[in-house]
């Protein structure tokens, strides 16, 4: 075998990056959607009008269009540990394993079985009944969303195991001791909100799009409102435990912390929170910073007093703690500058994506509905729809990157968890051909999901009668 | 070997005859498209079939390798990075067939609509004839470090074995899906399901016999466990003759117990044959047995209390879901939906 001159190890990371942003793209999109289809269809149960079943119909294309890629794609991750990270699987099996087969059969036949269902009776079932089955798919993918976690804040914050003296592995002593993990309890709602920001901006953003383009206004007005309305309540919940996570963090992992705040010194009360600054990874020090007085303190501790650690400390007691066992070589800084400013893009994403879901739902309410005549509004509203796949991938920079250079915090480096027996070749090879492949079924996906935007919801029931009023006339403003 | 390791390594062996037995009908019924039918209607007619099923058969697939992870992590591990590039084209299969039945429904163009349905056909096939070469890969001698490590050469991967277990499954999962066919499509779809299928079984008895040689060359099943061996060995060819008079006598359910049988009885010859181990190394001190591969009591208890609740509530809805949507689907009905497949 030649060689090419790049490491397993780094190789394996950008596979794992990779695939897992790929596939992090169509999970919370599917998670989401399949919520805004099952509020959709459960307002058609209540409320008996026609007007729900076709959107619950609409979305519900799109909605099963990105359940068929997140799906291949995770078969890809569950292998992917095998495959690439066996000595990771051999340190972690007996504690990982667990919450993946688990997820297999709680949540992964209850999702799949249900929407088999779901798909094939809307004739042969009462509505309540069927509608019923998409709450299944919704609750089943959610569960599935929590026992990955599970299994993924064990990494982060160990809890429940002990180490093996004879083979040096990792060996679960405590099963709920790891479903209590802290760290789940924070990550868990942070993520299946982020999911349900995702699902609310595609409704929304795509309905503005169409508004945009004066498509049956009445049908997307009703879906861009709705998906706000989810999207808004999904953001407030993503701040909430979001900000609950990194106060957490300060304890936790304060190395991450600091990191995304980018002091590599230790700041004294008050500390001052900087908006932009460009770090020199090298020196470790930091310039080009605007700083906000107090503000660190009130993001972090929610009053204007309280001292932060910074990263020369951390890293000082981490060498203290690690170095008999990992050696004096470690590095434990992560990519402080990427850290940084994937946090920012979050959460002023996220701000931004609040603004926009308050102003689109003022200008389309009832009684002064002139959102035709926002263009502008209705242009940015279409771009948010990406927003939350920038704003997710971030999160999870922060997350993975952070925790530098652990695969399994504090138990087990990166370097020690590859394949020793995979090829740098190999896996270059597997990289290459997933990227064409995933471009591919994106692309695809991308074109599928607007061909049935623009056909519109006549492409459904091409007797709807909610929308030959003509929406620029004085009547219907003046309602 | 304590009591838990056992039940383990029989629900791995269990969730993979699922597997085959569930989503290789799915596969059949794949392949057929392009064997049985000759226009969309009639393709559309077999893939409604299974439509609301296929993704909770995969799920066996999920779960097995999900169990794997759980109960045998140095089994998994060694497995899935030994065997690398094999699994690896596996997964591209399953993700082409995977999106096929979405995507060909939101085609427009009768060339989009086509290239799909072919996609589903070879993701099918490549499918079922990758996972038979990583099955009959998976039992044969191959080297192993002390680690676990399995540092597997192109000839441990492709050898005549490999290559009729490729054939085999393959063939198997057509006759389990054409079976399938005359169970669930009415009109002249279930009689030339039937026909073809009755031909097919010919082609059968050769491969089996041919693939009994090769397992005597290739493996130590015949040194380790001759009886066992040579038993399953029997129940396929008796259950392929079974299938056959089956088929020629129009008796669509008892053919398809057969077929059912005949993949169980092949899963059961590679783990009986492989029992106690899980991988064989060239350098038998490096072989793997459940006891050196399994995790520890404590994860296979837990583990066994969670199956144990959840395995009867997901068999309940998951035949349920069989059940409930269980007809006859016709040609007439597949031109009039618009919704379904």
């Amino acid at each position: 075998m030649f060689n090419i001159g790049m490491s397993v190890v780094s190789l394996a990371r950008f596979q794992f990056a990779m695939t897992t942003i790929f596939h992090f793209f169509f999970v919370p999109m599917s998670i989401g959607l399949g919520l805004l289809v099952a509020i959709m269809e459960t307002m058609y149960v209540i409320k008996k009008k026609p007007i729900y079943l076709t959107m619950t119909k609409f979305w519900g294309k799109i909605f099963l269009l990105s359940f068929a890629v997140g799906v291949v794609t995770g078969i890809i991750q569950e292998f992917q540990f095998g495959m690439n990270w066996s000595n990771y699987s051999r340190f972690m099996g007996d504690i990982f394993g667990a919450p993946l087969a688990i997820e297999a059969l709680l949540a992964f036949f209850l999702e799949s079985t249900f929407l088999g269902v779901w798909m094939f009776t809307w004739d042969k079932m009462k509505p309540v009944w069927h509608s019923l089955m998409i709450w299944l798919v919704v609750i089943g993918s959610t569960l599935s969303a929590l026992w990955i976690l599970a299994a993924n804040s064990f990494m982060q914050n160990p809890v429940g195991y002990k180490i093996d003296p004879k083979t040096g592995h990792a060996v679960m002593t405590d099963f709920f001791a790891i479903i209590k993990n802290q760290q789940l309890w924070y990550e868990f709602p942070h993520v299946i909100f982020g999911a349900f920001v995702t699902g609310s901006f595609i409704v929304a953003g795509a309905s503005a799009w169409m508004l945009f383009r004066k498509k049956s206004p009445a049908f997307f007005r009703k879906s861009m409102r709705l998906g706000l309305i989810v999207g808004l309540f999904g953001l407030l919940g993503g701040f909430v435990s979001g900000d609950g996570q990194m106060l957490y963090l300060t304890k936790d992992q304060p190395m991450k912390f600091a990191a995304a705040e980018g002091e590599y010194k230790n700041v004294k009360s008050p500390a001052a929170w900087s908006v932009v600054q460009i770090s020199n990874t090298k020196e470790k020090t930091a310039s080009y910073r605007i700083e906000i007085p107090y503000m660190l303190d009130l993001l972090t501790y929610h009053k204007p007093s309280g001292d932060i650690t910074g990263m020369d400390q951390v890293n000082k007691d981490l060498h203290k703690k690690y170095d008999k066992k990992f050696g004096k070589n470690m590095n434990y800084y992560p990519p402080v500058n990427t850290l940084f400013y994937s946090f920012r893009i979050m959460v002023a994403g996220a701000g931004a994506l609040g603004m926009l879901s308050i102003l689109g739902l003022w200008f389309s309410r009832k009684r002064k509905n002139t959102i035709v005549k926002q263009k502008w509004l209705l242009l940015l509203l279409t771009l948010a729809t990406f927003g939350p796949f920038l704003i997710n991938s971030c999160g999870w920079i922060v997350t993975e990157l952070g925790r530098n250079p652990w695969v399994v915090y504090g138990l087990l480096p990166i370097a020690d968890a590859v394949s020793p027996s995979t090829s740098a070749t190999a896996v270059l090879f597997t990289i290459i051909v997933y990227f064409f492949l995933f471009s591919f079924l994106g692309a695809f996906m991308f074109v599928y999901a607007k061909k049935n935007l623009e056909k519109g919801p006549e492409a459904i029931d091409d007797t709807i009668e909610y929308d030959t009023e003509d929406p620029f006339s004085k009547e219907a403003f003046s309602k | 070997m304590s009591f838990l390791q056992l039940l383990w390594y029989f629900v791995v062996g269990l969730l993979f005859a699922a597997f085959l037995v569930l989503d290789g009908a799915d596969l059949g019924i794949g392949m057929a498209t392009r064997f049985l039918a000759f226009n969309y209607d009639e393709r559309q007619q077999l893939l409604r079939t299974i439509g609301p099923h296929w993704d909770g058969n995969e799920v066996f697939l999920i779960a097995a390798g999900g169990s794997m992870f759980a109960s045998m992590p140095m089994w998994y591990a060694s497995l899935f990075s030994g065997f690398y590039l094999l699994l690896f084209l596996v997964l591209i299969a399953l993700i082409f067939r995977g999106v096929s039945f979405e995507f060909a429904e939101n085609a427009e163009t009768k060339k989009g609509r086509n290239a799909w349905m072919w996609t589903n056909f070879w993701g099918s096939l490549c499918t079922a004839f990758l996972f038979g070469m990583l099955f009959t890969a998976m039992i044969q001698p191959v080297p192993i470090d002390a680690q676990g490590n399995i540092f597997a050469s192109f000839l441990d991967v492709v050898n005549p074995l490999s290559l009729l277990g490729g054939v085999a499954l393959t063939a198997l999962c057509l006759y389990q899906g054409l079976h399938y066919a005359t169970l669930r499509t009415s009109g002249l779809m279930r009689d030339h399901a039937a026909t073809l299928c009755g031909n097919l079984y010919w082609a059968a008895y050769p491969v089996e016999v041919l693939f009994a040689i090769a397992l005597y060359f290739q493996t130590d099943f015949f040194v380790t466990h001759p009886l066992a061996t040579l038993f399953f060995l029997v129940v396929i060819v008796a259950t392929t003759v079974w299938g056959h008079i089956a088929t020629i006598r129009d008796r669509e359910w008892s053919a398809y117990i057969a077929s059912t049988v005949t993949l169980v009885a092949l899963v059961a010859l590679i783990f009986v044959g492989l029992f106690p181990n899980v991988l064989i190394a060239r350098n038998s001190a490096h072989t793997i047995s459940i006891v050196s591969a399994s995790a520890t009591s404590y994860t296979l208890g837990v583990m066994t209390v969670v199956l144990c609740i959840l395995l009867p509530i997901v068999i309940a809805y998951f035949a349920w879901s069989y059940i409930s949507q269980w007809h006859r689907v016709s040609l007439q009905e597949v031109q009039e939906d618009q919704d379904g497949y």
